[in-house]
This record gives structure tokens, sequence and C-alpha cells, in this order.
């Protein structure tokens, strides 16, 4: 899943000094399942804008609206009456949710409630790991599922490099080498021919220069 | 608006916290007035949401009561309640709102005294206070 985390209140504030009527738009997907954008959240942070605009003596209105995937452009939609209805939108999807309401309504302006993190999973229950970088050339067939763009600290293509220790990296100790975890994992399976060979350099190319990325399925256009 | 005494509005935890306060009332015990309690049946339901509600309709302040650590009936919901509070005492200093004007308490069932205790505790921390200023109630839909 996308996951992301609240923008630190302030700096929302900041964006919202001018505003009288707020709509918090939540999001479904993933957001709602890290629990940083879904019905709850958007419940909170209205609550929360009512609050902070009452102590400044300038009251606010501001109302929590939830569909199940801001980044469905019918979904997105479904958005406009509410928009309307206020002077600015709080986006609480991911950086896509922001930029499909944003187009739904271009002269409004909608601002992000979070910040978009990473792609990742839930490790441990509050605790979410980046686990993906969408570099668009998935390796993990050869790398036992660990992945060295998102896992190491210098994305190496042939590793580990000099500063991995006692399987920690040397950026932080708390992180494991995941070089030096694809080795271990690779060679348990008795599968050390990939870790034998030097690897040539990684295309990059499909990670995202030259604009957006775009796919074209022709059998499920329209 | 302003008032004499201030508002605490108490979520109470129906196993303990909740005949807490009932035992208070059975022992004839006397307590500030300006509570409002609210039977919850666990601290683990009080959302940050109710909170803030509670602050946004006129509450001065806002209580939630759980039992003793390691009693909650659903083994951690007094656990969770109380981070949860700690996180929103973060954000209302974000918001400009006093953060003592919200706190979590463990009591038994059988701590009818300590309710009346902390009510009035509570009352007097809310004076000591600078009245709130809030915004008329608004019906936030979803």
């Amino acid at each position: 899943m996308i996951v992301a985390q609240a923008k630190p209140f302030p700096e929302l504030a900041q964006m919202l000094q001018d505003a009288r009527r707020v709509l918090v738009a939540g999001c479904g997907g993933c957001v709602a399942v890290c629990q940083a954008g879904g019905e709850q959240e958007a419940r909170i942070l209205a609550e929360a804008i009512r609050l902070w605009a009452g102590e400044q003596g300038r009251p606010m209105e501001a109302r929590a609206v939830v569909v199940p995937r801001q980044c469905e452009p019918e979904w997105a939609q479904s958005l406009g009456p509410a928009m309307d209805e206020a002077d600015v939108v709080v986006s609480l999807g991911c950086g896509v949710g922001v930029g499909f309401l944003a187009e739904v309504r271009p002269g409004m302006r909608v601002l992000p409630g979070l910040n978009t993190s990473f792609g990742g999973g839930t490790v441990s229950p509050g605790v979410f790991e980046e686990r993906c970088r969408m570099c668009g050339d998935c390796v993990l067939g050869r790398t036992g599922g660990i992945c060295p763009v998102a896992r190491c600290a210098k994305n190496l293509w042939n590793g580990p490099c000099g500063g991995s220790a006692d399987g920690r990296c040397e950026v932080d100790p708390q992180v494991s080498c995941a070089w030096h975890q694809i080795a271990q994992r690779l060679t348990a399976r008795g599968e050390t021919g990939f870790l034998e060979e030097i690897a040539p350099p990684k295309d990059w190319s499909t990670a995202g220069d030259g604009g957006p990325r775009r796919i074209v399925r022709e059998d499920l256009a329209s | 608006m302003t008032r004499s005494e201030p508002l605490l509005v108490a979520f109470c935890c129906y196993w303990c916290a909740y005949a807490a306060a009932d035992l208070a009332g059975g022992m004839r015990l006397s307590y500030p007035p300006n509570v409002r309690v609210v039977e919850v049946p666990c601290s683990g339901r009080v959302e940050p949401e109710l909170i803030l509600r509670a602050l946004n309709e006129g509450a001065d302040g806002v209580m939630v009561a759980g039992c003793l650590e390691g009693d909650c009936h659903y083994q951690r919901g007094n656990l969770r309640a109380r981070r949860r509070v700690e996180r929103l005492r973060r954000l209302l200093e974000e918001l400009g709102v006093e953060p003592e004007r919200v706190e979590m308490f463990n009591l038994s069932a059988a701590m009818g005294p300590r309710f009346a205790q902390i009510v009035a505790e509570m009352t007097e921390r809310l004076r000591g206070l600078p009245p709130r200023k809030f915004q008329a109630v608004e019906e936030a839909g979803a």
C-alpha cells in the first residue's frame, strides 16, 4: 500500500488561514489501512480544524466526507457537489488523491493533509516499513524477495558494500543490510548463482525519468 | 460564552469508572455537579474525535476514565486509550488548546471516593485555566 502520515498541524494551519468552509476528504484506500487518511482520521481532522479556528476567535466550518478511493475518477468526481459547498478542500488521500481532487475542481484550492511517504506495509501494529520504490523493473525474483532498490541505502546492484557489518547497514545500526539478507536467503536456498555474477547497471529508465509514467492496456482501454 | 463553573465531560468505562461514579453517589459523597458522565463500554472506545467534539461543543475539559492497568475487561483497551489521549494532548497543543484540559485516569469499580476526588481535582484545574473561546455547534456530516 501507499503509506502516508499526517502533516504537522501547524503546516496545515498556515495553508488554512483564510479559509471559511473546509471540506476534509478522506480516502478508504491505502491511507485508511495505515490509519492516516480514512474516515476516522477525516472526522478527527475536521473536529481539530473547528477547534483550532474557534480558539482563534474566527469560527470555521469543517465537514468530513470519505470516498472508497480518491484515485478513481468516478469517486473523485462524486465529491464535486460537496467541494462546491466549501472554499478549501483538505485531501487525506495520498498525492494521487490530492491530484485527482484538484482535477475535479481546478479552480479550488485542494490541500494535502498528509505527507505521502512510501510503498510499504505493516510490520507490526503501528509500524510501517518501506518495501517498494516502484522502479518499474522488478528484480525480486532474483534477490530472494528482498528489494535492493528499496532496502539498500545506496540502491546497490552488486552488494553488500564495505559498510555492511554484522548484517547491519552503516547508515543506521537499526537498519538491516539488504544485501546481507539477500545473500543469506539465497545461500539457504542453495541459489548462489546470482550472487556470483556481476550485475550490469540497472536500467533506471523505467523508474521515473522522462515525465510521469503511463501504462496503456489496450484490452482495458475504452 | 462564559459560565461560572467549568463543564467537565467524563467518559467512563462501564466496567470500572462508571461503577465508581455510581458508588460515589451511593456513598453520598459530594463532588462538583459540573461533570457530565458518559458511559462507554471501554475507555478504548473513546476515539480522539469524541474528545475533540466534546471540546467543540462547549466542554472546558474532558476526562477519560478506564480500569486499572492490567485489569481491562478487554485486556488492552485502557492502555490504548492512554496512548490515544497522550497523542491527542500533543495535537491540542498544536491547536492552541491547553493540553491539561484532557486527562486519562485509571480506577476500579470500588474506588468511589477516588472518582469524587478526580472530579474535584479536574474542576479545580479547569477553574485555573482561562475561559475557552468556542464556536457554536455545527453539524459535521460524513
